[in-house]
């Protein structure tokens, strides 16, 4: 393995990571976001950006839509044909694997790929048409109209600040909330000799092994905290340098927020470096792609719940954004920021959400495992039922899964996140600290003994033995 | 004499609504139900109360006061009599009329004006009916079901008597249902020229 192979394939990994958090998943949650509100709210929210094409664009998409309808319906019709045939097949006995590489077998993909797709062009050109030739995506063009018009707002700088802090405010928000994502796995190792392969389940391979993370480093999830503390200086600075006494008010409750619950978060995460015996990520997500999930294993469940409470916290996000409270405090640290500064804390702490997702997702459910998907493929037991059903798969099909999974876990948890913020009030001051340090500071100091005890014990091993029996 | 107290007891919280979390998952359950009946659910299910408005459009009730149009008679000419009944009752002021007298030979001369100006200020219109009950010839009407056209112009929304005359009702007539006595017609029910004074 070469410096330059080594060099191209991390700067692949932090294209792709910095493409997903900051170029897909920060905009999609800004649409996501508004538009799930106004749907719990019974409104449709903003959808109504678009770009006009001209006229005789119109009429076009208008006469291609008859011949796309004709296509996707004669794909469909073979598609359907193939399928009967291959069940035919396949219930007359036939040694399966043949089968799946069988011109039939392509034929099905190829039809049933052409049908969806000839299908979605159809709705679309229905939908322009519909719309009057705009095209509006279902409201996601307004984060990029929002970009353009944080771009070209005035960017105000409050005559008697501190100028260099303010500007260095959103950066120091924004970079920490990306950093955290260096040493998130996203899937297992990619052994890049063996791509179109069935790999053996178990066993070293030959070649080079590229894992998928960016920084494999052994403090792990300790790195994630150092970063994470980082983004307390960005919101307080923001706050001192704005000139501004609600600014400064926002600051140091974002200060002292984030400083109490940064203890809380180190403290719930303790139980799951004793049941995994690591500080890295990749093995948490190894021992849980071996094993289990561990939000099935009782202590790591509440940890899991105190974890989650306390990085919501962490983001200063609905119930737990006082920092803003714009009851009180008109925005908070971000009363004076305009433009594309304003846009930067709020991307830091779309990414933030996502970042935290991520986290949730290693720690507690099993990052980027796929029940059943093992590294040769899937393997379907069932609980007490002799036998399995196991479907072989390529290496790089068996990568791209755990990739596409972790991305959906990240999106569940994600999604899980927003309905927290549309549906519980703001607390108060008071109820946030003793929330803190009289409930979930207790509770997750008790849940490390109550772990220890549980490994000592030797209950950790008989409840993971009996839960792999199970399953 | 002894009060009697009733002693009300305080409502206080069970455990569960004290522990927070099942009372949180309660809620969580509400806002995603609402969530998925309103975005995967069946139509009839949804309570979307919002409308994409260029594209639907709620009707509007049928006593919709809309922009202003003035009637016509069969021959095309307005049905105002020029009597000032809308201009005096209108509070906002916003209506502008010129009598004039019809030729002389012409039947309604001596009987009826016309307007020979007629302009309402849509902008200082606060849409209040008031000319609409004045008017004893049902010449003046707001059931055009119409809002105004937006302009960055002022003057387009001074509607002159031929704009008035222009718009047509909700039904897509200029006329009214009510009929018009004209003078000499024998359902005219006052005095005329024929039958004398």
């Amino acid at each position: 393995m070469t410096t330059t192979f080594l060099v191209v394939s991390a700067l692949v990994k932090v294209a792709v990571v910095l493409l997903i958090t900051v170029g897909a998943f920060a905009p999609v949650l800004i649409w996501a976001e508004r538009r799930q509100s106004a749907m719990i709210q019974d409104r449709l929210g903003p959808s109504r950006a678009a770009i006009v094409l001209p006229d005789g664009a119109v009429t076009v998409i208008d006469r291609a839509r008859a011949p796309l309808k004709g296509l996707a319906a004669m794909t469909g019709v073979v598609a359907l044909l193939t399928l009967l045939v291959l069940s035919y097949i396949a219930i007359r006995g036939s040694n399966p694997l043949p089968i799946a590489t069988s011109v039939l077998a392509k034929t099905l993909a190829g039809t049933g790929i052409a049908f969806v797709l000839l299908r979605i062009g159809y709705g679309v050109h229905t939908t322009i048409v519909r719309n009057g030739g705009r095209i509006m995506l279902i409201g996601l063009l307004h984060p990029l109209a929002d970009a353009i018009k944080f771009i070209f707002k005035e960017d105000f700088v409050p005559p008697k600040s501190d100028k260099l802090l303010f500007s260095a405010g959103p950066i120091i928000a924004l970079i920490p909330a990306i950093a955290a994502f260096a040493v998130i796995p996203f899937a297992s190792t990619l052994h890049w000799d063996h791509l179109d392969q069935v790999l053996p389940r178990t066993g070293a391979i030959a070649g080079p092994a590229i894992p998928m993370q960016i920084a494999s480093i052994n403090v792990g999830i300790l790195f994630i905290f150092a970063i994470a503390s980082t983004g307390i200086i960005g919101a307080a600075v923001s706050g001192y340098a704005s000139d501004n006494k609600y600014s400064l008010l926002g600051g140091i409750r974002a200060a002292s927020q984030m400083v109490s619950y940064e203890v809380v978060l180190g403290l719930t995460l303790v139980p799951a470096f004793m049941v995994y015996a690591s500080l890295r990520l990749e093995d948490m997500a190894l021992w849980q792609h071996e094993h289990f999930w561990g939000i099935f294993i009782p202590p790591l469940t509440l940890a899991a719940i105190n974890f989650f409470v306390a990085a919501i916290a962490e983001t200063k996000r609905v119930p737990f954004d006082l920092p803003e409270g714009e009851s009180e405090l008109v925005g908070g640290y971000l009363t004076e920021y305009s433009g594309m500064k304003f846009g930067m804390f709020f991307m830091g702490e779309f990414v933030e959400v996502v970042s935290l997702a991520a986290i949730a997702s290693v720690l507690f459910f099993g990052g980027w495992d796929v029940p059943y998907l093992y590294r040769d493929g899937f393997e379907f037991t069932f609980p007490f039922v002799a036998g399995s059903f196991s479907v072989p798969l390529v290496h790089w099909l068996v990568v791209a899964i755990q990739f596409f999974f972790f991305l959906f876990k990240i999106i569940v948890l994600i999604w899980l996140q927003l309905m927290i913020r549309w549906s519980l009030p703001r607390f108060r001051y008071d109820q946030l600290m003793s929330l803190c340090w009289k409930g979930l500071l207790p509770v997750s100091l008790l849940n490390i003994f109550v772990v220890g005890a549980f490994i000592l014990s030797g209950w950790l091993d008989q409840w993971v033995a009996f839960f792999e029996r199970i399953f | 004499m002894a009060v009697e107290v009733k002693v009300i007891k305080k409502p206080g919280r069970t455990v569960a609504e004290q522990l927070y979390v099942p009372e949180i998952a309660k809620g969580l359950g509400f806002a995603m139900g609402r969530f998925f009946k309103n975005t995967f659910g069946p139509k009839s299910k949804k309570e979307i109360a919002t409308v994409r408005y260029p594209e639907e459009k709620i009707e509007y009730p049928e006593r919709f006061r809309g922009i202003h149009r003035l009637t016509q008679r069969t021959d095309g000419s307005p049905r105002c009599v020029a009597c000032l009944c809308c201009s005096t009752a209108c509070p906002a002021q916003c209506i502008y009329i010129e009598p004039a007298e019809y030729e002389p030979g012409d039947p309604r001369f001596g009987y009826e004006r016309y307007p020979s100006v007629f302009v309402i200020d849509e902008l200082r219109c606060i849409f209040c009916g008031y000319c609409v009950e004045a008017c004893p010839c049902d010449a003046i009407r707001m059931d055009t079901g119409m809002h105004m056209p937006p302009s960055t112009r002022r003057e387009h929304f001074l509607y002159d008597k031929e704009t008035l005359l222009s718009i047509p009702g909700r039904d897509g007539t200029y006329e009214t249902a009510n009929m018009r006595h004209e003078p000499g017609d024998p359902t005219h029910p006052g005095i005329d020229r024929e039958r004398g004074h």
